[in-house]
């Protein structure tokens, strides 16, 4: 996805507005922010330090601390895999293996094609299920490395 | 119809609250509710889609004022969702699909014929239950703070009133002082729901009692805890009962602002909350003069990255203050200096879930359950392998056993019983000796595992407990802020050993070495995080020590679950050469031999990865 300077610092000063530039609110800012590009660009983090009037270090200190936040872009489709303790006794690692066969990438990176992103979690809190695929939001139980084809390309 | 609000008036006073829920209950004209689930896990399964379909058919049918369709949040029983439960008579009908709705609505609501088909069906006698308190997952329950999440739609304040909500906090405001009511806490003997069980009584006086002139109440909806999924399921199903719990424990200890701190992943949760605390505000149950006491108290919310470590509480805390989340140590109680160093009383989900039951119904009452310094019930999320999958509220003292075979209904797939995880990973794994444990905060600690936020994770013979122990290490070493050498420099140390082992490469005295590690991150970390790390190793090597030796000295996994230790076989006698297995191997490792004959498996080729084992519906397939 390609979004210019101009647009990105909108979305970053509307955020900060949103949330009355208050500092302590940075990390929902990041997060709203996030929303709405999918990722956190150079520019962004840089604009909400200017717009805060906080040092860079910190925003960036946050922006890498919280795994919720990635700096690089992320695809059209998010696949987040469950690696918890409910979802790793039933299989998780099995499931996540498959995932990254089929698309030939590792767990935190994006397709070429910029199709599909690859994440874990490590915990959805759908552990009753487990294991557990969040497919764009949408919680898949019960997974098996036989119903990661179905997945994908239920994803097209 | 119950869902809609009555008109938005504010309540100024302690008989406004009762004269609007009497109101209430005797505008309430439907005779039936139809409640579907619809937390995450039945939602998983497509409850929302059964949900729109009940409100078309019961409009369709005209039978819209005498029946009502409530969409509540997790009711507890996730494996067998989505659910549909009809009230008053509590018919519980289980894995409901779209086509059956019209079915219920004639048969059922029309014509009160119970749909065989649709009952849960008890797996050893094959025999129907009907009603939902006769399902054995629930009968050997006590659902005191979770059971009221399958009466009441969480985004209605009018429900949460109807169902007896915010009495409590009138009686507070009306007729204690906050003395009293940190009293009555202390006498009901709550220990904290999120993981060390300290008495929230004295966290609240000490509070209470700490100099300054802004509190702050902070209520904690993080759940770190890999495996457990309790607070999300109480602050998605029943936020006023947190927030009324928040506004007693502030009026108790003094403060006026209030924070709940919620994971960003936890999107219903997020979303409920806020209503909640919006439709608290507008009726003045929340906010400037609550209920025309002159009370102040607001709640804002405050959403949290997902980082485990947010767990403790001067992380959590620099957390709200748009800091990273990293822990400072701790010689000063939070109590007396926490959020901007004032005064902060952090409290979990659960245990503030618990308040208004304790000041409704006495703290007599109250200490009468549990165990002797555990008092009450606890929530526990029931998952990994076992039949009934779900959340569970169970008197403290109940056995592990009674837990995991009359609750949980065993272990499937006539697989044998290996351990019990609890705690989380700060917790242990409990073998098949103490399953008749009573479960309460300090038997689990001296079982050498701990109460934790609740996860309880039931593995069977196919899962390695070297594995498992490699898997925290992992977790916690990843997790961990790096602040402290012990545990960022101790962790990565005890990882390697675990995969040097779990690669056939283990040595002798890598069991000591482990050992050894463990109690230094005891001594020396300055967080819980590092500091009960060492808790899953342990207790591993305590009781599965001959699971260690047979990696280190047979280069064996008996589990099957280590992969340079295993290998894929094909069982000749079993296959039948259907190729399934074939499309399935991403490695082309295994190749047809001719019709009805046993395919064949190319170890050299083979990555170890599964599929064949997962796809194989004739047990064909081995792995050893
Ligand atoms: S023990 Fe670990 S997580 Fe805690 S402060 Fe030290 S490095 Fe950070
Ligand atoms: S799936 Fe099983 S039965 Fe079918 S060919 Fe493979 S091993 Fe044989
Ligand atoms: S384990 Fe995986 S790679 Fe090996 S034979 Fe089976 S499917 Fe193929
Ligand atoms: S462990 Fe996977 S959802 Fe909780
Ligand atoms: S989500 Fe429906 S019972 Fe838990």
């Amino acid at each position: 996805m390609s979004v210019n300077k101009d647009s990105i610092y909108n979305i970053v000063d509307e955020v900060v507005v949103k949330h009355n530039g208050d500092p302590s609110m940075l990390v929902a800012m990041l997060q709203d922010v996030q929303a709405q590009l999918y990722f956190l660009p150079r520019e962004s983090i840089v604009r909400i330090a200017e717009k805060l009037d906080i040092p860079l270090t910190r925003v960036y200190s946050v922006a890498t601390f919280f795994r919720a936040f990635s700096l690089k872009p992320r695809g059209k489709h998010n696949l987040k895999v469950c690696m918890g303790t409910a979802c790793h006794v039933r299989g998780a690692e099995k499931v996540l293996d498959k995932i990254e066969t089929e698309l030939c990438v590792c767990a935190g990176e994006t397709t070429k094609d910029m199709k599909y992103t690859i994440e874990t979690a490590n915990c959805v809190g759908a552990c009753a299920l487990g294991p557990v695929v969040v497919v764009d939001n949408e919680f898949v139980g019960q997974m098996t490395t036989d119903k990661v084809k179905t997945i994908l390309e239920k994803c097209n | 119809m119950v869902n809609i609000e009555m008109e938005t008036c504010r309540l100024t006073d302690y008989a406004d609250l009762e004269s609007y829920r009497a109101n209430l209950q005797a505008k309430k004209t439907e005779n039936k509710v139809i409640t579907i689930c619809c937390g995450t896990g039945c939602l998983a399964y497509g409850a929302s889609k059964i949900g729109q379909s009940f409100k078309d058919e019961i409009k369709n049918q005209g039978l819209e004022g005498t029946v009502s369709v409530k969409f509540t949040g997790c009711q507890g029983f996730c494996e067998r969702g989505p659910l549909v439960v009809i009230r008053p008579e509590n018919i519980l009908y289980q894995r409901v699909k779209p086509e059956d709705v019209s079915r219920i609505v004639t048969e059922t609501i029309r014509n009160d014929l119970i749909l065989d088909d649709l009952l849960y069906t008890i797996p050893s006698t094959n025999e129907k239950v009907r009603c939902e308190e006769d399902v054995p997952f629930y009968k050997k329950q006590l659902r005191l703070v979770f059971g009221t999440n399958g009466y009441i739609d969480p985004t209605s304040l009018d429900d949460y009133i109807q169902a007896g909500g915010y009495q409590a906090l009138n009686k507070v405001l009306s007729s204690m002082s906050p003395d009293e009511v940190v009293d009555e806490i202390k006498i009901s003997g709550l220990r904290g729901r999120g993981g060390g069980g300290f008495a929230t009584g004295a966290k609240w006086e000490i509070t209470r009692e700490a100099p300054g002139e802004l509190k702050y109440v902070i209520c904690n909806c993080d759940e770190g805890d890999p495996g457990a999924f309790m607070d999300r399921s109480l602050m998605e199903g029943n936020p006023h009962s947190i927030i009324e719990g928040m506004v007693i424990a502030a009026y108790a200890v003094g403060a006026r602002q209030g924070y709940i701190y919620i994971r960003n992943e936890y999107p219903v949760a997020l979303k409920n909350s806020e209503i909640a605390i919006k439709k608290a505000e507008e009726k003045g149950l929340l906010g400037k003069n609550i209920l025309g006491t002159g009370f102040d108290f607001s709640i804002k919310i405050s959403r949290g990255g997902g980082a485990f470590v947010c767990g403790e509480s001067t992380a959590l805390m620099a957390s709200i203050e748009g800091r990273t989340g990293e822990p400072r140590a701790n010689y000063i109680h939070t109590s007396e200096k926490g959020l901007w160093e004032r005064p902060t009383l952090l409290n979990n989900v659960e245990t503030l879930a618990n308040i208004p039951l304790i000041i409704n119904k006495g703290a007599e009452w109250f200490y009468g359950i549990g165990t002797g310094n555990s008092k009450g019930t606890k929530i526990f999320s029931l998952v990994g392998k076992v039949h009934n999958t779900g959340l569970i509220e169970v008197p403290m003292g109940i056995t592990l056993r009674e837990i995991i075979y009359e609750i949980g209904g065993g272990i499937p797939g006539g697989k044998k019983f290996k351990a019990v995880q609890t705690g989380g990973p700060s917790g242990g794994c409990l073998p098949e000796e103490k399953l008749d444990l009573s479960v309460d905060f300090d038997e689990l600690s001296r079982a050498g595992s701990m109460m934790g936020s609740g996860a309880m994770i039931v593995m069977d013979e196919d899962n390695c407990m070297v594995d498992i122990a490699r898997y925290f290490l992992s977790f916690l070493e990843e997790e961990s802020c790096g602040k402290c050498v012990p545990c960022r420099e101790g962790l990565k140390r005890m990882r390697q050993i675990l995969d040097r082992i779990i690669e056939g490469k283990g040595q002798d005295e890598d069991i000591e070495l482990l050992i050894d590690l463990s109690e230094s991150l005891t001594m020396g970390a300055l967080c819980g995080l590092g500091g009960s790390a060492g808790n899953p190793v342990l207790s591993t090597i305590r009781h599965f020590k001959d699971e260690y030796v047979a990696h280190i000295q047979e280069k064996r996994c008996p589990a099957g679950v280590c992969k340079p230790l295993i290998r894929y076989y094909i069982v000749e006698a079993n296959c039948n050469g259907c190729s399934l297995c074939i499309k399935e191997c991403p490695a082309d490792a295994i190749s047809f031999q001719g019709k009805k004959q046993p395919v064949k498996l190319d170890q050299d080729k083979c990555t170890k990865c599964g599929a064949c084992y997962d796809i194989c519906r004739l047990n064909a397939v081995e792995v050893k």
